[in-house]
């Protein structure tokens, strides 16, 4: 049986992993590589990484610390932040990265998309949507962390990402992220049912049993977790026997 | 040890590369058939498609050099693929080192979860039958991501299952076949590549 994975989230800037809530408050919590060395031999099944820098230089010091994890790491990663364009992808691909997620630069431009998928594969592509839902249960799609809201509503999207030929998504819910009570469940297991691609669930988890939970109720094939894992608050090992004794099939 | 990965438009050659200099091995990209022949391990990676792969080989004369090695050659993903007779993706003639024929995934209609194609994450492995496996490697997970898969045969050297149960690996005299990706598979994929680093 195929396993559900746990995959820890780095977001790095300048080339340190950092943490903020909601996204903004943001400190360091150390050295990317060996963070996401110390995740694998823990049993994270995957790694994100994400590029929040916003210069120029910040850019390219991230594709150098792409081919270090790569050289350093035995599990496959993802890699996202700031790709807009085809060339972005083709050097992180060649810097050893497994996957790309694009987020803002996929809303702007969706045939970006297309174009991914088609000259690298769609297992390469990862769609990243960010939506924020209000009391009547209506979910738009946001921009540049959750900042700006968009026209997409998030289930239409995500449908639209698939059929344009992602090969996952990534969803974080705005409403839950740092919230630590749990994932987005209902929209997660809604998404299930209309999509063919495997999901990625983020935003909220605090509790081992939020993983229990978003596997079963929320219907994901992976959650993605950041702060938890950093401040050690759930260790990986200790999270997979608790969901291996609930009848979680993982690694 | 002389060993050589074999260059060609594949997407995942340094991630191979990466993972033999962790085990502390140094091998030598390339798509020069003198070295290929020449070298003590021949490892022939692949991510891509089938029949676009195969007409690059063919043009490049690289179809030839690889059925007729004689030193352990490893395929890993569309590796494996390209080595059996024949692949859906396509419908095209491959090496036919194994008389396996590679198959698309139909998902299964009117289950709970859906079935999902491609075949992505971590599964498990079992009915080991190769010296590329030792007791360490059998019933763990391994890292696969395909969307064709190579049936179940004579050569069958491992055995996955999804949708149905498929060749997670193959074995026929000298050439050895993973589909999933050794590379990425964490102690337990360095484990199955040492082993074939050892044969």
């Amino acid at each position: 049986m195929l396993a559900k994975r746990i995959i820890p989230c780095l977001d790095i800037r300048n080339g340190q992993t950092v943490k903020g809530i909601n996204f903004v408050n943001i400190q360091e919590v150390g050295d990317p590589v060996e963070l996401g060395a110390k995740y694998a031999a823990d049993g994270a099944d995957e790694l994100v990484f994400l590029d929040i820098t916003a210069t120029h230089e910040g850019r390219k010091t991230f594709v150098e610390l792409v081919k270090r994890i790569a050289a350093h790491l035995n599990i496959p990663f993802t890699v996202g932040g700031g790709i807009s364009e085809l060339s972005d992808a083709e050097k992180l691909l060649s810097a050893g990265a497994d996957k790309i997620s694009i987020n803002s630069s996929a809303v702007r431009n969706p045939k970006l998309i297309d174009d991914l998928a088609l000259n690298f594969g769609s297992q390469f592509v990862v769609v990243a949507i960010d939506a924020r839902g209000d009391e009547k249960n209506h979910w738009t799609v946001t921009v540049n962390g959750g900042r700006i809201p968009t026209e997409k509503e998030l289930f239409s999207w995500a449908k639209e990402a698939e059929d344009r030929g992602a090969g996952e998504i990534l969803f974080t819910s705005m409403n839950h992220d740092g919230t630590k009570n749990g994932f987005a469940n209902e929209q997660l297991a809604q998404m299930a049912d209309s999509l063919k691609i495997p999901i990625i669930a983020s935003g909220g988890a605090g509790a081992k049993e939020h993983f229990t939970d978003v596997f079963t109720n929320g219907k994901a094939d992976a959650g993605l977790a950041a702060s938890i894992f950093h401040y050690n608050e759930i260790p990986i090992p200790e999270l997979k026997s608790y969901l291996k004794e609930n009848g979680i099939i993982v690694r | 040890m002389n060993i050589v990965i074999i260059k060609y438009n594949a997407g995942n050659i340094e991630s191979v590369n990466n993972a033999l200099n962790r085990l502390g091995v140094n091998a030598e990209i390339t798509a020069d058939p003198e070295k290929i022949r020449n070298a003590d391990k021949v490892i022939f990676p692949g991510v891509g498609e089938a029949s676009t792969t195969m007409n690059y080989l063919k043009k490049h004369g690289l179809d030839k050099v690889i059925v007729s090695l004689k030193q352990p050659v490893l395929g890993i993903c569309l590796g494996l693929q390209l080595m059996c007779s024949h692949s859906e993706e396509n419908d095209v003639e491959c090496l036919g080192i194994f008389e396996e024929k590679v198959k698309r995934f139909i998902p299964n209609p009117g289950e709970e979860f859906i079935t999902k194609v491609p075949h992505m994450g971590w599964n498990s492995i079992s009915n080991l039958k190769s010296s590329l496996f030792t007791k360490e490697t059998e019933n763990q997970y391994v890292y696969f991501v395909h969307s064709y898969y190579a049936s179940i045969g004579e050569h069958t050297a491992a055995t996955c299952n999804y949708i149905v149960p498929f060749s997670a690996a193959l074995q026929k005299d000298n050439f050895y076949a993973t589909q999933f990706h050794p590379e990425k598979s964490g102690t337990v994929g360095a484990k199955i590549l040492e082993n074939f680093l050892n044969i």
